[in-house]
């Protein structure tokens, strides 16, 4: 009996030590990143209780990260401290993250490595929700000055209705995915699903790419407008899609597709309802208030 | 202690005697000079001073808040790094200027659609909300200011903001057109830079060294909207 427990614990130190192994390599240089997952790979190749074990020590690893997370309850103020625990740095690095999808580079392992903040996504969204409000605003008076006939005014709800819709789009969007992946959790082996703060994380600094498209948006050209927006576009949804990837590769081909291409085409919805909102405003001063495909809320 | 102090000056040890020399000739019984006084200062002059709060005069009360108020807007105006208006927080001055300018921000009853400028309530929630949110924001992110602190500072510092409202409106009683423009967007931007620099002089130092930026961008946002809102305001 003894000897048969001592092996187990031998086994269990070589699994964590390959595990403890992991995360050093994913913070010391994006080109390790991929040798990790080969690394990992390999071990499941080799030998399917091994694998078995890798698959409950992440998940134990996991675990343990969220237990300690919520460590502080959530009526402690401590709690919510340490969703903002980031540096200048750090929220500056993860912009550029998104700005920037990489085919093999996900977003959450390398830029969030297991710290997701509530600051970019938060921040983000207000700046996205003002900037819609001011360009449209702008667009209204630039309208103007070409045809003097266009009533004026500064449209004001336009900023509830932007700030309701994107803040939605971020928290439920993200609600709805991490529900379903978790729910397919079954299906996959290796890699765990992400929690709902990463995901969140992940939506909210996809949606910085589209502060400096909606400035440009005033420039009145418009085939140079949705070359913007297409871009734009592009841009976010990419890394919305290169970060999923490995996580839904393991799953069926349908349920793959199916759930890569809602993606983005809720992050299109999105995207043209931010022009729309705007292009209506040159067509005629006062829009009437009915419904307007712009996210799924 | 006095009988310790003689037992190591006995003579019949063996130990080097220079370094206890004189230790016995030294005697701690007696009344060793100490400096500095022992009793704690009592603060008369300020107990003295709040109770006697309750029988002074209306006119009284009102002009030293209102002389704190107005001392505080001086600190505003030429912002130091001082820490008045940090140490005796008060809200008054920041009701004033929001309802201020939360009156002048509002549309006429004339303009009744809803594609007009902001209502008295939206003006207000505003800059209160916005102002909570960027104080939670700060002690979230690790800042050692107190909530009404910053809540304090953060109203204080909308009167520039104010007075170029005031400004805008005298210059909207001209004709309009591009210069009447230029002169209220060059007001509004002084002014508005005016805001950001005042409130950055006092709330920089609270927050920790590395976090400094992702603190000050949402009060750079706050100001932004107040400015924009108070630029885009046409007389209906």
């Amino acid at each position: 009996m003894a000897a048969a427990d001592e092996l187990a614990f031998h086994e269990f130190e070589e699994a964590s030590d390959l595990l403890a192994e992991t995360p050093d390599a994913a913070t010391t240089s994006g080109s390790n990143q991929l040798t990790p997952q080969g690394h990992v790979a390999v071990a499941v190749d080799s030998g399917g209780s091994y694998g078995a074990e890798e698959e409950v020590e992440e998940s134990d690893r996991t675990a343990l990260l969220q237990e300690e997370k919520q460590q502080p309850g959530f009526w402690t103020f401590g709690y919510y401290q340490s969703f903002f625990d980031v540096d200048t740095s750090q929220v500056l690095d993860r912009i550029r993250g998104s700005l920037l999808p990489r085919p093999g580079h996900n977003f959450v392992r390398h830029h969030l490595r297991n710290g997701p903040d509530l600051y970019g996504p938060f921040w983000i969204c207000a700046t996205l929700a003002f900037v819609l409000a001011i360009t449209g605003n702008l667009t209204l008076v630039l309208a103007q000055r070409r045809d003097p006939s266009i009533h004026y005014s500064p449209q004001f709800h336009k900023v509830t209705v932007a700030g309701v819709t994107i803040y939605c789009y971020v928290w439920l969007v993200p609600l709805a995915l991490w529900a379903f992946l978790r729910w397919r959790k079954g299906v996959r082996e290796r890699m765990g699903p992400y929690t709902f703060l990463e995901t969140v994380c992940v939506y909210g600094y996809s949606l910085f790419v589209f502060i400096p498209t909606v400035i440009l948006w005033l420039i009145p050209v418009p085939w140079l407008q949705w070359l913007f927006g297409g871009l734009a576009l592009a841009l976010s949804a990419a890394s919305l899609v290169f970060t999923l990837w490995p996580v839904v590769r393991e799953d069926t081909r349908l349920v793959a597709a199916v759930l890569l291409s809602t993606v983005v085409l809720l992050h299109a919805l999105l995207a043209v309802g931010c022009k729309t909102s705007r292009r209506r405003l040159q067509l005629e001063p006062t829009p009437p208030r009915n419904a307007q495909p712009k996210g799924p809320a | 202690m006095a009988k310790a102090a003689e037992s190591s000056g006995d003579p019949g040890t063996a130990s080097p005697r220079p370094l206890f020399a004189g230790l016995s000739d030294i005697s701690i019984s007696q009344d060793i000079p100490v400096e500095g006084e022992i009793t704690i200062p009592m603060r008369s002059h300020i107990r003295e001073f709040d109770s006697s709060t309750l029988n002074e005069s209306v006119q009284n009360t009102i002009m030293r808040d209102l002389k704190a108020v107005g001392k505080k807007f001086m600190h505003v105006l030429y912002p130091r790094k001082s820490n008045t208006l940090l140490r005796d927080w008060d809200l008054w001055g920041p009701l004033i200027l929001c309802v201020t300018l939360a009156l002048m921000l509002q549309r006429s009853s004339i303009d009744s659609e809803k594609d007009g400028g902001p209502q008295f309530a939206e003006v207000f929630v505003i800059v209160w909300f916005g102002a909570v949110t960027i104080t939670l924001n700060s002690k979230l992110l690790g800042g050692n200011i107190s909530f009404f602190q910053s809540l304090c500072v953060l109203g204080y510092c909308i009167l520039p903001l104010t007075v170029a409202m005031l400004v805008c409106r005298l210059v909207l009683l001209a004709e309009p057109g591009p210069i009447n423009f230029m002169v209220r967007f060059f007001v509004v931007i002084v002014m508005f830079a005016w805001s950001i620099v005042a409130s950055t002089a006092f709330l920089a130092d609270s927050q920790p060294p590395n976090r400094k930026a992702l603190a000050i961008y949402p009060v750079f946002l706050f100001y932004f909207v107040i400015s924009w809102m108070i630029l885009t305001f046409t007389p209906q």
